[in-house]
């Protein structure tokens, strides 16, 4: 943004601008927020809840492993939200990462389990792997897209049958045993067989769950997703599309074709998100390993506003919880569940913000398009 | 006017009396110290440009807003209404440009609407429509109760907007733009409403900017201009001019000046096109044309006889099912909207905030929505954003918007500058055929005679022009050739000299007219 002459002359409007905290004054709050009616359910049950909280920041950060281990348990939600978020911009909500990490972290599998990989050196391999997931996602991210631009059929519905056929689909591909499909017969498990170990990402820390490279390509992610977006005329042409698709199709784009590679884009991000899980963390598909990161990710996504950079801290926090909660179990006799609760307490305060704005004063903004996720998804 | 203002009666109190009455918005002054008083059995007009503060002050009039300071007076009464029902059992009632029926229920059922007779907890259905029946005869109001509101005409539904008011046993009404969806005849059979409306003692207050119309109906004149009271007038010696100069705020060329057209060759020849609309209703149905370099054709009509779907069709928005289109030579029939754009079709759509406009973007974005992905806007994929600011600083002045500055939301301009930011977008570059389609809809009178200049000054530079408008004013005073569009077909063409509104009129309304050049069944 350049500034107009008379504009930069004002040192508070440039201040404003440059330090603009009204975007996240308002997902600050709601945490805020969340944590002390959370505090007030925990007295209610008999605890203190300074020292559940407390417990609770150990867990998530109270050693170099367990900030490790935070950070690696927030890998695979910024890559669902990316999927949420990129769509959004698009005007399109996909309730389906759920269905797209699961085909992406199969395709990844599958592939990492082929046996030139053994022979292939890692360079190579991972990005193979990666790409698999990518493509897998993509496939199935692709197919809402295809039928809400041909048929008009709304993605809400298809991408959540399309997350139910994905789940049984996996779920027979690595339980059938006769026929033998994808199931490694030799692990306890249900699941599929160990990818070569050239195809694995490297470790970084060695916590619970171990951290990986995977952090840092879902970080890259996100800024070349925000470049897209605001840089690149295609990210133009998307947001564009997803802001006034009239306009759009009276500007000359096509708005089917913006439509299906949105699709196809975020269902891909949800596939890196799941071929960095199964390459970083476990080294095998299993479906129960993906359990609610789609569904997670519309949450993330929204605290973030749809916004790819906004999504790392978002997504941070959101592991980080998950990661520190089990201690305060442990130490506090507080369940895992409460932190649930926090956190869709944050997301019902986002959503409906005109509570935080009432218990912290905070004055709406006025007309700023960011505001759309929490209320219409598409401002049309 | 029943009575002359040398015979004042001292004794005489307004019906309506507002004074000093001041409304703000944030950062705006919608109101600023507004006197105005309407006397019992006039009407009153209400005359300003747009944004000029007209239906702020009868808002507030109405209940809808409470003024910041100043007084109203209902027949001497001082009343603070905090909302619609106070204003309503005060005897007044409010139509507003935009009505407030319910398509699926029949006219009884919108009038009774909220204002229910009941006797037992029941309806009573029968007193009203008696009531009903009655206050039709009276006021020459003729529409059949039990008809369904979707049913009905645009003409209809404003007097079912009427009868709602006198239900509720207004005697001040408030007309916000009354005319503005009206064909002129239909114009025509409004204005005897009101007369008789009058003559049985009902005071009316009148919101237009139509100078026309002003004149043809009002006892007395207010002119609003920015927020402010510009000035009264007298309808008996008053001009358009005059009260354009007043509206304005200074001296307003009304006839557009134009040169003769030196008509070329045809680029956009449309021949036999039909074209449905989404619902699959045929809205145009075999219309054909031939628009020259250097030449504006008008196509009047009342709205709704197929004028968006031909622009649409045109510009490639909408596939035609019959028929074809030819721009420069080349078949366009099944081109998108782009291939078209390219070969030199610019479009300023009738609805700029669905399809003209990104409410959100930058002004800068928008002055580019039509080139952002060719050099220099764009670089292998890439926005560059030094040449958008540029060029947009560029239009900026060159076509006069008032904006603060390129990079704020284009929705927070007036509609005006908003035009402009369509008109400086499309009317720039290699232009050679332009579709404009109701291009000073909704605007003040400045920024018409900019609008109307700039494209004239296209025309004279050999572009092809389709004009679409529904304001005859407008297709008079710039076209060369007019066409009517009655029923998706073309009734008649006149040269754009020989043309008079009555005859274009008499075609609007019927589709018929003996004395037009060509007459399509």
């Amino acid at each position: 943004m350049s500034e107009q002459p008379n504009e930069s002359s004002d040192p508070r409007r440039w201040i404003q601008r440059t330090w603009n905290l009204q975007p996240v004054l308002i997902p600050l709050y709601a945490i805020l927020l969340a944590f002390i009616v959370g505090g007030i359910l925990i007295a209610l049950i008999g605890v203190n809840p300074f020292e559940a909280y407390w417990a609770l920041v150990r867990g998530m950060f109270g050693s170099p492993e367990r900030i490790a281990g935070s950070l690696a348990r927030s890998v695979p939600f910024i890559g669902s939200a990316l999927a949420l978020a990129f769509a959004f911009r698009a005007g399109l909500f996909n309730i389906g990462a759920e269905g797209q990490l699961l085909i992406g972290g199969l395709t990844a599998a599958w592939v990492g389990t082929w046996a030139f990989m053994s022979d292939t050196p890692g360079i190579i391999a991972v990005p193979i792997v990666i790409l698999a997931g990518f493509l897998g996602g993509a496939f199935w991210g692709g197919i809402p897209g295809v039928l809400r631009a041909k048929t008009g059929a709304h993605e809400v519905i298809t991408t959540i049958m399309l997350n139910s056929i994905a789940l049984f689909a996996t779920r027979w591909l690595i339980n059938s045993t006769d026929p033998k499909i994808l199931r490694d017969t030799t692990a306890s498990v249900p699941r599929t067989k160990e990818i070569s170990p050239t195809a694995r990402l490297p470790e970084l820390v060695d916590s619970q769950p171990p951290l990986h490279w995977g952090l840092l390509l879902m970080v890259a992610l996100c800024f070349v997703v925000a470049f897209i977006l605001k840089r690149t005329t295609f990210g133009f042409e998307t947001i564009t599309v997803g802001t006034n698709p009239h306009a759009a199709n009276y500007a000359g784009i096509s708005v089917d074709r913006i439509i299906i590679l949105a699709m196809l884009l975020a269902g891909g991000f949800a596939g890196i998100a799941a071929a960095s899980e199964v390459a970083g963390t476990n080294f095998f598909f299993q479906p129960g390993t993906f359990a609610f990161i789609g569904f997670d990710g519309i949450a993330i996504a929204l605290l973030a506003r749809a916004n790819p950079i906004a999504i790392i801290p978002a997504a941070l926090l959101w592991g980080a919880l998950l990661s520190g909660a089990p201690l305060m179990q442990q130490e506090a006799d507080v369940s895992i569940d409460v932190v649930r609760v926090i956190q869709a307490m944050v997301l019902l305060f986002v959503a409906a913000d005109a509570i935080v704005r009432w218990v912290f004063h905070v004055r709406s903004t006025s007309g700023s398009q960011m505001d759309a996720p929490t209320t219409g998804w598409s401002s049309t | 006017m029943s009575n002359t203002p040398d015979v004042a009666p001292v004794e005489m109190v307004p019906v309506l009396d507002v004074r000093d009455v001041t409304k703000t918005f944030p950062g705006v002054i919608a109101n600023e110290d507004i006197t105005f008083a309407l006397n019992q059995g006039e009407i009153h007009c209400l005359l300003g440009e747009n944004g000029a503060g007209k239906s702020t002050l009868m808002n507030v009039v109405f209940g809808l807003y409470q003024p910041d300071s100043g007084s109203i007076r209902v027949r001497g009464e001082q009343v603070q209404f905090t909302g619609v029902n106070d204003a309503i059992a005060h005897g007044i009632g409010m139509v507003h440009q935009h009505f407030q029926l319910i398509p699926v229920f029949t006219v009884l059922e919108n009038v009774i609407l909220g204002d229910e007779l009941s006797k037992h907890g029941l309806l009573d259905i029968k007193d009203a429509r008696n009531r009903i029946r009655e206050l039709e005869q009276q006021y020459g109001l003729n529409v059949d109760p039990d008809a369904m509101v979707g049913d009905l005409s645009v003409g209809q539904q404003q007097r079912v907007e009427l009868i709602k008011a006198l239900f509720r046993n207004a005697d001040i009404l408030i007309l916000d733009e009354p005319t503005a969806v009206l064909t002129p005849g239909e114009v025509d059979d409004f204005f005897a409403v009101v007369r008789n409306l009058v003559d049985q003692g009902k005071s009316i207050v009148f919101i237009t900017h139509k100078l026309r119309e002003v004149l043809a109906v009002a006892d007395r004149i207010t002119v609003l201009r920015n927020g402010k009271l510009a000035g009264s007038a007298d309808p008996k010696t008053a001009t358009q001019q005059s009260l354009a100069n007043l509206m304005v705020g200074r001296d307003v060329v009304f006839q557009v000046e134009k040169d003769e057209a030196e008509a070329g060759d045809a680029l956009l020849s449309v021949e036999g096109l039909v074209v449905e609309d989404e619902r699959g209703v045929r809205m145009v149905n075999g219309f054909s044309v031939d628009v020259h370099a250097g030449e504006i054709f008008g196509v009047a009509g009342v709205e709704g006889n197929g004028q968006r779907e031909l622009v649409k069709a045109i510009t490639g928005m909408l596939r035609s099912v019959g028929g074809k289109v030819v721009i420069l030579g080349h078949d366009t029939t099944k081109w998108n909207p782009r291939q078209i754009t390219e070969l030199g079709v610019s479009h300023v759509p009738e609805d700029r905030n669905k399809h003209g406009l990104v409410g959100p973007y930058t002004v800068a974005d928008n002055l580019v929505l039509n080139r952002y992905y060719k050099q220099p806007y764009s670089r292998r994929g890439v926005r560059q954003t030094t040449p958008v600011d540029e060029e947009a600083e560029l239009l900026v002045e060159q076509f006069d918007i008032r904006t603060p500055g390129i990079h704020v939301p284009v929705e927070t301009l007036s509609g005006g500058n908003q035009q402009k930011v369509i008109i400086a977008r499309e009317l720039t570059g290699d232009v050679k055929v332009l579709v404009v389609a109701q291009p000073t809809r909704g605007l003040d009178v400045g920024s018409i005679e900019f609008i109307h200049n700039q494209i004239i000054e296209l025309r004279d530079r050999g572009v092809a022009v389709l004009l679409v408008s529904a304001e005859l004013d407008e297709i008079l005073s710039l076209s060369d050739r007019i066409g009517v569009l009655y029923r998706g077909q073309l009734a008649g063409i006149y040269e754009g000299a020989d043309a008079t509104r009555e005859q274009l009129g008499l075609l609007m309304a019927s589709g018929a007219s003996p004395d037009a050049d060509v007459v399509v069944a």
